[in-house]
C-alpha cells in the first residue's frame, strides 16, 4: 500500500521501455518509413484481394490472352486470357504468407541453435555445428525438393522447408556474433553480479547480435519469395491454376517477347517487396541499437 | 572470523603449452571492514585471485584449488554453480577495468540497476526503480530519476563507473572486489572514484579487494597490502609499513619504478629489467631471482622462506633490506 503524496504524481519512478524508446527512433529513418508504408499496402491488398481484385485471377477468358496494359486490364492479361493485376493482388496472399513464415521458421529454428552453440561452446558447439554443416552441404534448393518430397507437395510443407533450409545459415551467424559477445567484459560482469546463462543468453546477448539477425532474415524473406517460385515451377508447392508471384514470373518468360508486362509485374512486386523489407531491416536494426540513435539526431540536425 | 579466507589458493589452466600456475599459492585473511590492496605487475595473478574467489574462473580449461576458500564461513569452492550465483552480486561484487565495456551497450542503466535488485532482493518494478534511483544518488549521479533511461553511451568514462559502482553495491554485498577500476580513468576522475569507494566503504563497512598496479592508487586508500609476483603473495604488510620498510626484492623494484611528487626532482626512475618468469614451468627458487638487485647468495640455494618484519608484515625474501 504506497501512500501517494499529493504533490507526487501516482507513479514516479516510471522508464520508458526501451522498445518504447526504439520506437520513437524508428520514424526517424526515413527508408525505413517508406518500406513500412509500402509494406503495409501490399499486405493489405493481398489480405482484401476480394474486394480489391477486379477479376477472378483464376477466370479463363481466351478471348482476351496476352492483351497489353489498357483501362479494362491495368497490368494487361496473361495467356489464359487472366487480369494480371489481380493474379499479382491474389498471389500475394501465398508469397508474401510464404515469406513471413518462412522467416519465423528460420527464427524459431536458427537463432536458439546459434546462441547456444555460441555461448556453450565446446562439445554442445560441436555437435551442433556438424548437424548444421552436414545441412548446409546440400544445394538448398534440393534439400527444399527432398524435404517437400518427404512430407507431401503442400505449401506448407514448402514453407517448413524452406525454413529448415534457411534456419543452418542463421545459426551460423548468430553462433559467430555470440562467440564475439560472449568474450565483452558486460557478459563478465553480468555473471559476476549473479546471472544464470539463461539470463545472459537472452536479456545480454541476444540484443546485442540482433543487427546481423534482422539483416540476415530480409535476405532470408527474399530468398523465399523466390525459392517458392522454383519450387511451384518444378511442380511442389501452388499448383496451378493458383496465382503466386514466383510461379506466375516463371511462366511469364515464355511469352517474354509477346507479352512483357507478364513479366515484369510480378517481378516489380518482388523487387518492391524485397527492397521494402530491406530498409525495414535497416531501420529495425539503427533502432534496435541505441548507440546508433545519437548520430541519427545529429545526422539530421546536420552535425556529424 | 574473518570475512574472507584464503588457503593456499592455487588456479591452473590447461594450455596447448602446459599447465599454466596462474595463482599458486596464495593465502590471506580479510577482516570486516578492511580494505586490501593487491599489487603487481600484469601476469602476476591478481585478476585470477579474484576471478578464483568470485568463482569466474572457467573451469575447464582452468582449475581452482585450495585448503580453504571461505566468506563468511561459506565454503566458496563446494558451492553449486547455482549457489555461487545466488552469492555473486549479493554477498560479494566486483567491479571491472573498463567501464566502457563493463556495461552492456543496448541495455538501459535504469535495466541493468534493476536487474539485480530483481534478482537478488526480489523487489517489485517500482521498489527497484525506487532504491535504483536512491543508488543513483549515493553515487554521486546528478538527476539520477531521468538517468535511469539513459543508456552507457550517454555516460563518461567516471559516470559509468560510478553506475558500475552503484550495480555492484546495489544488494549490499559484504566483499566487494575492484579490479583495476580506476585504471582506465583520468587522473582526476579517478581520485573522485577513490574518494567515492573510500566513503562508501566506510559508511557501509564494506570489505574491499583493491586490484592495481599503482602504488599511490593503493596508498591513498588501503589498509593492507599484498604484494604479488608469479601467482604468489610476495609480501603482506599494513600500508605503512609497506612504504617504510619494504622487505622484499619486488616491492623495493616497484617502489624505485614508481614516480614521486615528494621526491627529489632530479631523481631517476629504476625500471626493473628484464621479465616475469614464464608460469608454466617449475620455479624452484625465488621467482624474482633472476631480476632481482638486492639478492644474497642464499638466494641461489634455497627458496625463500616466509619471514616476520613487523606486525602483520610478512615477505618471502631472504635478504634483509632493513638492514
Amino acid at each position: 500500500m504506497a501512500v501517494v503524496q499529493p504533490s507526487s504524481p501516482a507513479t514516479p519512478y516510471r522508464i520508458t521501455g526501451s522498445f518504447v524508446l526504439a520506437a520513437r527512433q524508428f520514424p526517424r529513418h526515413r527508408a525505413a518509413m517508406v518500406g513500412l508504408v509500402l509494406l503495409v499496402l501490399i499486405c493489405l491488398a493481398a489480405a482484401l484481394a476480394p474486394w480489391i481484385a477486379p477479376y477472378d485471377p483464376v477466370q479463363i477468358k481466351l478471348s482476351a490472352k496476352l492483351k497489353p496494359p489498357s483501362f479494362e486490364h491495368l497490368l494487361g492479361t496473361d495467356h489464359f486470357g487472366r487480369d494480371v493485376f489481380s493474379r499479382l493482388i491474389y498471389g500475394g496472399r501465398t508469397s508474401l504468407s510464404v515469406g513471413v513464415l518462412v522467416v519465423v521458421f528460420a527464427f524459431v529454428l536458427g537463432v536458439p541453435l546459434g546462441l547456444a552453440s555460441g555461448y556453450f561452446g565446446g562439445r554442445i558447439d560441436n555437435l551442433l555445428m556438424r548437424l548444421v554443416d552436414a545441412f548446409l552441404t546440400f544445394p538448398p534448393l534440393l534439400l527444399a525438393v527432398a524435404l517437400v518430397g518427404l512430407l507431401g507437395p503442400d505449401i506448407q510443407n514448402v514453407m517448413l522447408a524452406l525454413g529448415l533450409v534457411q534456419a543452418p545459415v542463421l545459426a551460423r551467424i548468430v553462433r559467430g556474433s555470440t562467440l564475439a559477445v560472449r568474450e565483452d567484459v558486460y557478459v563478465t560482469a553480468a555473471r559476476a553480479l549473479g546471472a544464470g546463462p539463461a539470463r545472459i543468453v537472452l536479456s545480454h546477448i541476444l540484443r546485442n547480435v540482433m543487427s546481423p539477425i534482422v539483416v540476415q532474415l530480409t535476405i532470408v524473406f527474399s530468398a523465399a519469395v523466390v525459392a517458392e517460385a522454383s519450387l511451384s515451377f518444378l511442380g511442389f508447392g501452388t499448383q496451378p491454376p493458383q496465382p503466386s508471384w514466383g510461379r506466375d514470373m516463371s511462366e511469364a518468360r515464355r511469352f517474354l517477347g509477346d507479352a512483357p508486362w507478364m513479366f515484369m509485374a510480378p517481378t516489380g512486386i518482388i523487387m518492391l517487396c524485397v527492397l521494402s523489407i530491406n530498409f525495414l531491416g535497416d531501420g529495425l536494426r539503427d533502432a534496435l541499437d541505441p548507440r546508433a540513435w545519437r548520430t541519427r539526431r545529429q545526422l539530421s540536425k546536420g552535425e556529424g | 572470523m574473518p570475512l574472507l579466507s584464503v588457503r593456499n589458493l592455487q588456479t591452473r589452466f590447461a594450455t596447448d603449452r602446459g599447465i599454466v600456475r596462474a595463482v599458486n599459492g596464495v593465502s590471506f585473511d580479510l577482516e570486516e571492514g578492511e580494505v586490501l590492496g593487491l599489487v603487481g605487475e600484469s601476469g602476476s595473478g591478481k585478476s585470477v585471485t579474484a576471478l578464483s574467489i568470485m568463482r569466474l574462473v572457467p573451469e575447464p580449461p582452468g582449475k581452482v584449488t585450495a585448503d580453504s576458500l571461505t566468506l563468511e564461513g561459506t565454503d566458496l569452492l563446494r558451492l553449486s554453480e547455482a549457489d555461487a550465483r545466488e552469492i555473486r552480486g549479493s554477498r560479494m561484487a566486483m567491479i571491472f577495468q573498463d567501464p566502457m565495456r563493463s556495461l552492456n551497450p543496448v541495455l538501459t542503466i535504469g535495466r541493468q540497476l534493476t536487474e539485480v535488485l530483481r534478482r537478488h532482493q526480489k523487489l517489485s518494478g517500482t521498489a527497484a526503480r525506487r532504491r535504483a534511483i536512491e543508488l543513483l544518488e549515493t553515487v554521486g549521479i546528478p538527476m539520477a530519476e531521468k538517468r535511469l533511461a539513459a543508456y552507457p553511451h550517454q555516460f563518461s568514462g567516471g559516470m559509468r563507473q560510478r553506475v558500475m559502482i552503484a550495480i555492484a553495491l546495489s544488494c549490499n554485498p559484504r566483499l566487494l572486489i575492484a579490479d583495476e577500476a580506476t585504471t582506465a580513468l583520468d587522473v582526476t576522475i579517478q581520485a573522485q572514484i577513490i574518494d567515492l569507494v573510500k566513503r562508501l566503504q566506510r559508511e557501509r563497512g564494506t570489505s574491499v579487494i583493491w586490484i592495481s598496479h599503482d602504488l599511490g592508487v593503493v596508498a591513498g586508500l588501503c589498509d593492507r597490502v599484498n604484494v604479488m609476483y608469479a601467482g604468489n603473495v610476495v609480501e603482506t604488510a599494513p600500508i605503512r609499513e609497506l612504504f617504510h620498510r619494504p622487505s622484499h626484492g619486488y616491492t623495493l623494484g616497484l617502489m624505485g619504478s614508481t614516480p614521486r611528487v615528494d621526491g627529489s626532482g632530479t631523481a631517476r626512475l629504476t625500471p626493473i629489467e628484464g621479465m616475469p618468469p614464464n608460469l608454466i614451468d617449475p620455479i624452484p627458487l625465488c621467482p624474482f631471482l633472476p631480476r632481482c638487485r638486492v639478492s644474497v647468495p642464499a638466494c641461489q640455494a634455497r627458496p625463500p622462506e616466509r619471514r616476520e618484519f613487523g606486525v602483520g608484515h610478512w615477505a618471502s625474501c631472504l635478504a634483509d633490506l632493513a638492514k
